[in-house]
């Protein structure tokens, strides 16, 4: 986009309409006629209506409609849709609404006119409010009245100078016409802005968008952008920025499953990212997105969810199966669901919206489910999912998208992948076997984070989602009745391993006792040989002694009788 | 013949008015050439065909400008049938005559030359 320093060289209006100011760096030229053109049904009588209504609600300035096709109380009836009082506006002084009937048939010409009376009738209205801005709605039905073309050309153009001398801010609209902007060329004499509002159909389904074709002395957003008109007004959405600059975030946010958290290693998602979800129908997607929204809302965080294929209510009570109570939140205003079948709109709508309710909202988490419900080209669908992604990254929302494809492309039949895009992606996968299906995850890629790279069952009962970790091993990787099946036989086996190994330990320790028995007695043996060997070693020595004493007797015996 | 300037806020139409007689309101704004053509166009003319059965109001829209959008003004000079009706528009300066007896319905559009 265009330096925005280039826009204060000329004053501008704001129109208050979101978005479009913000493309045309401040809204319309100030004191200057600016020209919406379109077809039949493009909102332009809105977009001035819109004009008017913020100006004297918002920003002090009091308008004047004048309107050369619809009467004043259909006008006032017509934009109460959008929530704008005109009848009240012009009962404050703040508005005045003049219509100018042009009948043909009514009209006799006879000679030499100009549209004095015109001027006279917009000049009164503008003094009787003190008016800023003007809207004229659309004046090229003068040209089905009036039957001299030139003459008209001569009063418009007078008419226009007049605006800029009286320093009105004014929006002319026009019908789009063959071949030039509008059916008169009115192109030609309000030439310092011209905005080109455009309805198109494709595939059934119709786009709003708006280009500023040309916009004197003002950089501008030279793109189309959509726009979109319902119960909160118009609204435009400005040009994403395509700048890979966003701000990044180390912080880390549970995902409200402690499994999941444990599988990667910071305990959580990285702040800011966007993570894909993908699986088959029935896989939990909703669910794991439901756990996320309630972890986020605990934290009390805001929660935005946009939801293309059950209502908000229907999330919620099914949320409820798993024991998450997202009614709560939704009660206390952390939790919003924006909840719209895909074909409703457009691409591009969708992403109005969704810029639209990002911006009022101010969510901290997104959830998308499923980005694989929205249609379209797929050309246009991966460049609006960028833009998506774009829109929810810059403001450094936690995004979290589902997809039903299983291998991270967009739509059937086509092989664009977003996956890409994510920051981390979770592959929820049904695995079959022995007559069950059992919910398994993966997480494929964690950007900026080592992850386990093995599968985990995932369980969802009324206590919340659980992972348990699956069965790997000499059999392969087991889940679900098999897993239970593998454990109970492995558990039987190391039963029946404990009781072997106790048994022969038994063994041992008998074995043991027993030669400690045998070396009891061969000590007793010992011992007893022992006493016996001092035994005769005292006999002999006492016999010795003996002997000696005999000898000595009779010696002693001899020498007597001697 | 029977001029008067008003300064609006008169009743706009006499039902009781005699069903023949013609009441016309004239819109200029100040004293323009066309104006002044108009003004004159239209008294010749009145004098011609509708002699004493006919009044005239012109209104400055300089003066009063309010009026402009009652009565759906919006070129300049426009002559008003008011009655008898249905309301006619008569825009111009006049100077096509059988176009203003045609557009006031005083001779029909068969009856041209």
């Amino acid at each position: 986009m265009p330096d925005q320093k280039a826009a204060l060289t000329l004053p501008k209006t704001p129109t208050g309409i979101e978005g479009f100011d913000a493309v045309t760096y401040g809204g319309v030229p100030a004191g200057r006629p600016s020209l919406i053109c379109g077809a039949a049904g493009c909102g332009k009588t809105l977009f001035a209506s819109t004009f008017l209504v913020n100006g004297a609600t918002r920003f002090g300035e009091p308008g004047v409609f004048m309107s050369f096709e619809e009467r004043a109380e259909d006008l006032a009836a017509n934009v109460a849709s959008l929530g704008y009082d005109l009848d009240g506006l012009v009962a404050d002084g703040k508005l005045a609404i003049d219509h100018v009937r042009v009948e043909r048939s009514e009209i006799e010409e006879t000679g030499e006119y100009d549209l004095e009376g015109l001027f006279i009738r917009l000049g009164f209205a503008v003094d009787s409010v003190g008016a800023k801005r003007v809207v004229l709605d659309t004046i090229e039905t003068l040209f089905s009245g009036f039957t001299d073309p030139s003459l008209l050309r001569a009063e418009l153009r007078r008419l226009f100078g007049w605006i800029k001398d009286r320093g009105l801010t004014a929006v002319i609209t026009g019908e789009r016409g063959d071949g030039q902007l509008t059916r008169q060329g009115l192109e030609e004499y309000v030439s310092d802005c011209v905005v080109l509002l455009d309805n198109r159909v494709e595939d059934q389904i119709t786009t709003r968008r708006l280009r500023v074709v040309k916009y004197r002395g003002s950089a501008h957003g030279t793109n189309e952008y959509p726009f979109l008109i319902d119960d909160k007004g118009i609204s435009v959405l400005p040009v994403t920025s395509t700048d890979l600059d966003y701000a990044v975030s180390t912080g880390v946010i549970s995902s409200g499953i402690d499994g999941l958290d444990a599988m990667l290693a910071p305990g959580g998602f990285y702040r800011g990212s966007s993570i894909l979800v993908s699986g088959e129908p029935g896989t939990g997607k909703t669910m794991l997105t439901a756990s996320v929204i309630d972890a986020a809302c605990r934290r009390g965080e805001r929660c935005m969810a946009f939801v293309f294929e059950e209502s908000g209510a229907q999330i919620c009570r099914n949320a409820r199966s798993i024991g998450l109570d997202l009614g709560r939140h939704v009660e206390s205003g952390l939790l919003r669901f924006e909840a719209a079948r895909p074909s409703l709109f457009g691409l591009e709508m969708h992403l109005a919206r969704m810029h639209r309710d990002l911006e009022a909202f101010r969510p901290d988490v997104v959830v998308i489910d499923p980005i694989s419900a929205l249609r379209g080209p797929s050309s246009e669908l991966q460049a609006t999912l960028l833009r998506m992604i774009d829109l929810i990254k810059c403001r450094g929302i936690t995004a979290v998208f589902t997809s039903l494809r299983t291998d991270g492309s967009i739509g059937q039949g086509d092989d664009l992948g977003v996956s890409s895009l994510m920051d981390a992606w979770i592959k929820l996968l049904n695995v079959e076997a022995n007559g069950e299906r059992t919910r398994t995850l993966y997480v494929i890629k964690a950007r900026g984070m080592s992850h386990s790279n093995q599968i985990r069952e995932f369980l969802m009962s009324s206590e919340g989602v659980r992972l348990v970790d699956a069965y790997i091993g000499p059999a392969g990787v087991l889940t679900g009745t098999a897993r239970l099946v593998q454990e109970a036989n492995e558990k039987a086996a190391a039963q029946l391993h404990a009781h072997e190994t106790e048994r022969r330990v038994r063994d041992v320790a008998r074995r043991r006792s027993a030669i400690e028995r045998q070396i009891e007695e061969l000590r007793a043996s010992l011992e007893a040989a022992e006493d016996e060997e001092d035994l005769l070693r005292t006999e002999d020595r006492l016999r010795a002694a003996h002997l000696e004493d005999e000898r000595r007797e009779l010696i002693a015996r001899r020498s007597a009788a001697e | 013949m029977s001029e008067t300037t008003s300064q609006g806020g008169e009743p706009e139409t006499d039902p009781d008015g005699d069903p023949g007689r013609y009441h016309l309101r004239l819109y200029v704004a100040g004293q323009t050439a066309k104006s002044l053509a108009a003004m004159t166009n239209l008294k010749r003319f009145c004098e011609t065909h509708l002699s004493g059965r006919y009044d005239i109001e012109v209104i400055d829209l300089l003066k009063n400008p309010q009026l402009a959008a009652g009565d759906q003004i919006l070129a300049i000079p426009t002559l008003v049938r008011r009655l008898p009706s249905p309301l006619k528009r008569i825009i111009g300066d006049l100077s096509n005559t059988e176009k203003v007896l045609v557009g006031l319905d005083i001779r029909s559009r068969a009856e041209q030359p």
